[in-house]
């Protein structure tokens, strides 16, 4: 078969496809949405009838895939990192349910925040619950670690963890593609039981987690991603876990780096590889993308009092991701850096596109908090988050998806009042309407904007749950029909908008204005197809 | 043989265009290849870069080291100028001369052109104009390209082919358009 060349993300989401999954599950977010959208996106997933719509959150998306694996059917579920906090119940009970057919979580990681509001390192998770991780160095590995994943998750009936950060997932290279795999028969547990976790199974399950979890140590095809590599300078032993491997071997031309060095991209590890890479050399350096995770732990691990240099020591940086430059001064080899920037070269921060909806909401809602003081509006996550930057100056707070809605409420509760609540509509079904249903409970006065742009915005323009529902789920949840007003945020509506704002922001009640207008990129792309569909008849 | 190459611009101008037709010519004639690219936030209006690498050998790292870039590719003159930490003493920078104005800030042309010219291997086109010469003011991205393509060590009938095979899909005309372009900016440098 021939060479395809794929984003990491469409790398896995071909294994997926090729090694007999059923289902893909998954709530978009940088930089794991490209996974879903290659399976959506596939003939051969829609010939196999490979269920792959988007879910509303990524608990959703992790609990149908654990039901579809109950059934007995390979299921893979992807998310962002912190979707797995979102989906982390669902995670970590999971792990001590087991699985049925086999479940690979997939976790994209964004070290340097990119694209997001944190760096935390999914491997915690994998940690703190007892789940084994595939950690690919390259896109080749991304693809076969599914086949494998598959395996130890059917073999073990545990969910496997397969991590991955932005360089890798937005990164292309040749993939060959392996021999497929059937799907599943529908099939249930053999114990009916298994997935009944009151205490006293609960207990006898956690405690079947535990001794899985040591004999994953020394599983031959976990293992086989790892790998030793001999060395005759052994002043120092190096330590790469996943793709800091290919900044390591980048300062060498001949890719040989002439001292001890171990390749680590599956885990739990075999303590006895790091107990003969430490034997074997003076000192050890670590390098992992992410958080001191395995250095940490190394401390413990390795008696002796080995020294071992990384992230904590300050060897290399405690924060952000590795590249070729920073691992090759923690080598103490020379820097290569050609000339500076030069002084005249601004930042070019993202910004709305012209023509943006959730611009002319801001501009209206500026004009209809004239006359209160400032500091009372709490926003959300999507492209409406960009009101933080100048001109705009628009919003207080952006912390998590949903915060918009709850924190409002609180500060209303502490007599910040009116507090308004700005979340654009995809936001809103993601972990908006519970929120609302808590304001909604205590008649808390807040003004909930829902900036509904018919679609996901941020992450490229993926389907929204929200589109055509928001009134009837507003009035479902307890608003008052009243207090649902739906406003078009255009240039030529502006005063009629402040003026619905202002009603709405004097009312001592939860209200909800929805700001309706179809995001331009999306309304675009939409136009351009309609052309070709004319074209092509 | 290894090109390390950095294509530059600001969200929305094409340079994955650019990046998809080097790597399909590159995959076609059989060399390792590594891209990185930038998806997200900052695909509205900001900064963005992708990081091509070709290689008769296997590639290791997706990110090319600070110094060891051949050429540097940018749609957008400031940009080109962003990602001089990455090019290498002999390596060249091909850029557009149209700036892409954003920011409130946005520094004078005549001082970014002269940054420009103080780097030793410099090449500036005016993609706008020339696209818009060939046909379609959105192919700028296309004679930067065709600009470029002496730098790069792949034939320019395998870039030609790649063109073809990615604008394919959407019809004869935009791939004459996008040709025609590609043509420009080589016949530009020759
Ligand atoms: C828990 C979590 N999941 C996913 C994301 C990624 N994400 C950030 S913004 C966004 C889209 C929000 O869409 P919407 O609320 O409709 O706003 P829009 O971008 O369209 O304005 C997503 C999915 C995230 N930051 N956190």
């Amino acid at each position: 078969m021939h060479t395809l060349l794929l984003l990491g993300d469409e790398a896995i989401a071909q294994a997926g496809i090729d090694a007999g999954m059923s289902g893909m599950y998954a709530y978009p977010g940088t930089p794991s949405t490209e996974i879903m959208e290659f399976v959506q996106g596939s003939r051969e997933a829609a010939m196999k009838t490979i269920h792959r719509e988007w879910s509303a959150n990524e608990k959703t998306a992790m609990e149908a895939a654990l039901g579809m694996s109950y059934a007995g059917k390979r299921a893979m579920v992807a998310m962002k990192h912190v979707g797995l906090n979102v989906a982390a119940d669902g995670f970590i009970n999971a792990a001590i349910t087991g699985v049925n057919g086999g479940l690979i979580v997939v976790a994209a990681d964004d070290p340097s925040m990119h694209s997001s509001q944190n760096e935390q390192d999914s491997r915690f998770y994998a940690k703190f619950s007892f789940v084994p991780v595939l950690e690919p160095s390259n896109q080749q590995e991304a693809y076969d670690m599914v086949f494998a994943g598959f395996e130890i998750s059917e073999k073990y009936k545990v969910p496997v963890m397969l991590r991955i950060t932005t360089r890798l997932a937005h990164s292309r290279s040749g993939v060959k593609r392996k021999g497929e795999r059937k799907q599943n028969a529908l099939t249930l547990p053999s114990d009916p039981r298994q997935f009944v976790l009151l205490p006293a199974i609960a207990r006898r399950r956690y405690h079947g987690l535990l001794g899985i979890y040591e004999s994953l140590r020394y599983d031959e095809t976990l293992g086989s991603f790892n790998q030793y590599y001999e060395g005759s300078d052994r002043r120092l032993g190096i330590i790469s876990f996943g793709i800091s491997f290919n900044y390591l071997t980048e300062n060498y031309p001949d890719r040989d780096v002439g001292m001890p060095v171990l390749k680590i991209c599956s885990y739990p590890v075999d303590n006895s590889l790091l107990e003969r890479i430490a034997a074997g050399s003076d000192e050890l350096l670590v390098l992992e993308e992410g958080y001191p995770v395995m250095e940490e732990l190394l401390k413990g691990i390795l008696s002796g009092g080995k020294s071992v240099k990384g992230r904590l020591d300050g060897t290399l940086p405690r924060e952000g991701e590795l590249n070729p430059a920073i691992v090759a001064a923690a080598l103490g080899l020379p820097a290569t850096r050609g000339g500076e920037v030069p002084e005249i070269v601004r930042m070019r921060p993202p910004s709305f596109c012209k023509g943006c909806g959730h611009a002319d909401m801001y501009n209206a809602l500026h004009e209809a908090l004239a006359g209160y003081a400032p500091g009372r509006v709490f926003s959300d996550i999507g492209c409406y988050t960009l009101g933080a930057l100048p001109p705009y100056n628009a919003i207080n707070s952006c912390v998590d998806m949903g915060a918009s809605v709850t924190m409002a409420v609180g500060a209303a509760d502490a007599g910040l009042v009116p507090s308004v609540a700005v979340i654009g509509d995809s936001t809103f079904t993601h972990s908006g309407m519970t929120g609302l249903l808590d304001a909604v409970i205590k008649n808390s006065p807040v003004t909930v904007i829902i900036s509904d742009n018919s679609t996901t915005g941020m992450t490229g323009g993926q389907q929204s749950h929200a589109t055509d529902r928001l009134e009837s789920i507003c009035e479902g949840l307890g608003v008052d029909r009243k207090h649902i007003r739906t406003i078009v945020p255009l240039r030529k509506n502006h005063e009629e908008n402040i003026a619905i704002m202002k009603e709405e922001l004097a009312y001592n009640g939860v209200s909800v204005i929805i700001a309706r207008r179809e995001c331009i990129q999306t309304a675009s792309r939409r136009k351009k197809e309609a052309v070709k569909q004319t074209d092509n008849k | 043989m290894r090109n390390d190459i950095i294509l530059a611009g600001v969200g929305g101008q094409g340079i994955l265009s650019i990046a998809a037709v080097i790597g399909l010519a590159a995959v076609e004639r059989g060399l390792y290849l590594k891209q990185s690219e930038v998806h997200g936030m900052s695909q509205r209006g900001g900064d963005v870069q992708s990081h091509l690498r070709l290689s008769d050998s296997p590639v290791a790292s997706d990110l090319i080291p600070y110094g060891k870039a051949d050429l540097i590719i940018s749609v957008e003159p400031m940009e080109s100028l962003r990602y001089l930490p990455w090019l290498s003493s002999s390596g060249w920078l091909v850029t557009n001369s149209t700036p892409f104005v954003n920011i409130p800030d946005y520094p004078e042309t005549d001082r970014i052109m002269s940054e420009i010219r103080k780097v030793k291997n410099h090449i500036i086109i005016d993609a706008d104009a020339i696209a818009k010469e060939s046909g379609s003011a959105r192919s700028g991205n296309m004679v930067v390209l065709g600009a470029a393509s002496g730098y790069i060590d792949i034939p320019f009938e395998s870039l030609s082919d790649a063109v073809r095979s990615l604008f394919g899909k959407k019809g004869e005309e935009i791939v004459e358009v996008n040709l025609k372009a590609l043509r420009a900016g080589r016949n530009f440098i020759m």
